[in-house]
């Protein structure tokens, strides 16, 4: 079970500036570990978000984000008290869905 | 009357840019502090507090028990205040000890876990791990408060000797020692400035800055492997976790801090 995201979602002018801490090894497949094995791939590949339940963003990811990534967006006309959820999946089937309330 | 105005705007949008014309152009150590404000908006550190917190609730161990009645130095659950007061002297081991040594002490204790096997572990593996994560969690509860260690006790005074005298101790192949760098002000290694540590440093940096979320590989360094990584560039072998070495080492550097505002968990490059 992967370990939750941080959600923070703060209502800025018309809509809410959400910032999302996702908790992932995001190994590349590229790097070989101390007996030479290759450590084999497993990073998200695909994020999206909704508010109040209506998808607002969608992405495909790579190998090339860095571990524990960091994602940054606004939400035209979302207000205080609305649903943020973001869900993360990764190559290896693993998911992760969390909620924060913009405030 | 709309022509004065629009020429006072001017006058002024002309005194605007000469100002701007005037300041300093940027110098390095100025973007790098702007990167730096720019990584510590989402510092993942956040994400082994968490852990942490989860992690000192937790009923664990062959004794299934929590760590909540950890004695960190102010008493048996304390936490807030507890991380600017390591390391100290704990009557129950008879040890001066710091936060993470202190840490697997309770594990022990309190969860029945081998400490000897946890010290044996590398870090960011298994319960060293864990370790990790509830130094972490500890010293943000004291994010903000100034580090006072006390010196009150015999055994406090002799870790801070002995710790000064590892600090100036020059050895291995490079013939440094840790005052090498950090023992005077305005030194750099590439572009990163290194505080000096023989004095107080200032509010979050040097010894007030660690924990920290190392970006460059991804992972929560504690002041021992910090610590351990000091070595590591000095050519020595590494000192043993927990070892009285570190502590009094940690002592050292704790006690010239006195004042200096806690950041911890910090973000670095």
């Amino acid at each position: 079970m992967a370990d939750p995201m941080r959600i923070r979602a703060q209502a800025q002018g018309s809509g809410a500036v959400v910032r999302v801490l996702m908790s992932h090894e995001m190994e590349t497949g590229q790097r070989k570990d101390a007996a030479g094995k290759v450590i084999p791939a497993w990073h998200i590949t695909d994020v999206t978000a909704t508010h109040n339940g209506k998808q607002v963003l969608a992405a495909e990811w790579g190998p090339g984000v860095a571990k524990n990534p960091f994602l940054q967006f606004t939400v035209k006309g979302a207000k205080a008290g609305d649903k943020i959820a973001v869900t993360w999946k990764d190559n290896k089937g693993d998911t992760r869905t969390d909620e924060a309330t913009v405030s | 009357m709309k022509t004065r105005t629009l020429a006072a705007l001017a006058a002024a949008a002309l005194a605007a840019g000469g100002a701007a014309a005037q300041q300093q152009p940027k110098s390095a150590t100025q973007s790098i502090e702007e990167y730096r404000a720019m990584l510590a908006d989402g510092n993942p550190a956040e994400l082994f507090e968490a852990k942490g917190e989860e992690l000192w609730k937790q009923k664990r161990g062959p004794k299934n028990a929590s760590l909540e009645q950890c004695d960190l130095g102010k008493g048996p659950g304390v936490v807030k205040g507890a991380f600017v007061e390591l390391p100290r002297w704990f009557a129950d081991t008879g040890k001066v000890q710091d936060l993470e040594s202190r840490l697997v002490t309770c594990m022990e204790r309190l969860q029945g876990l081998n400490a000897a096997e946890i010290a044996k572990t590398p870090f960011g593996r298994g319960e060293m791990a864990n370790v990790t994560a509830l130094a972490t969690w500890v010293a943000a509860e004291s994010r903000g408060m100034p580090f006072n260690l006390p010196q009150s006790h015999a055994q406090e005074k002799v870790a801070y000797e002995v710790g000064k005298r590892i600090f100036f101790m020059r050895a291995g192949t490079h013939d440094f020692s840790c005052a090498s760098c950090h023992g005077e002000e305005g030194k750099r290694i590439r572009l990163q400035d290194l505080p000096n540590l023989t004095k107080n440093p200032g509010d979050g940096v040097g010894f007030a800055a660690w924990p920290a979320y190392r970006v460059s590989n991804g992972q929560m360094w504690s002041m021992q492997l910090r610590l351990n990584d000091c070595y590591r560039q000095q050519r020595f072998p590494y000192p043993e976790f927990g070892s009285d070495a570190l502590s009094a080492l940690s002592t050292y550097l704790g006690v010239n801090a006195r004042g200096a505002k806690s950041a911890a968990p910090t973000i670095k490059r």
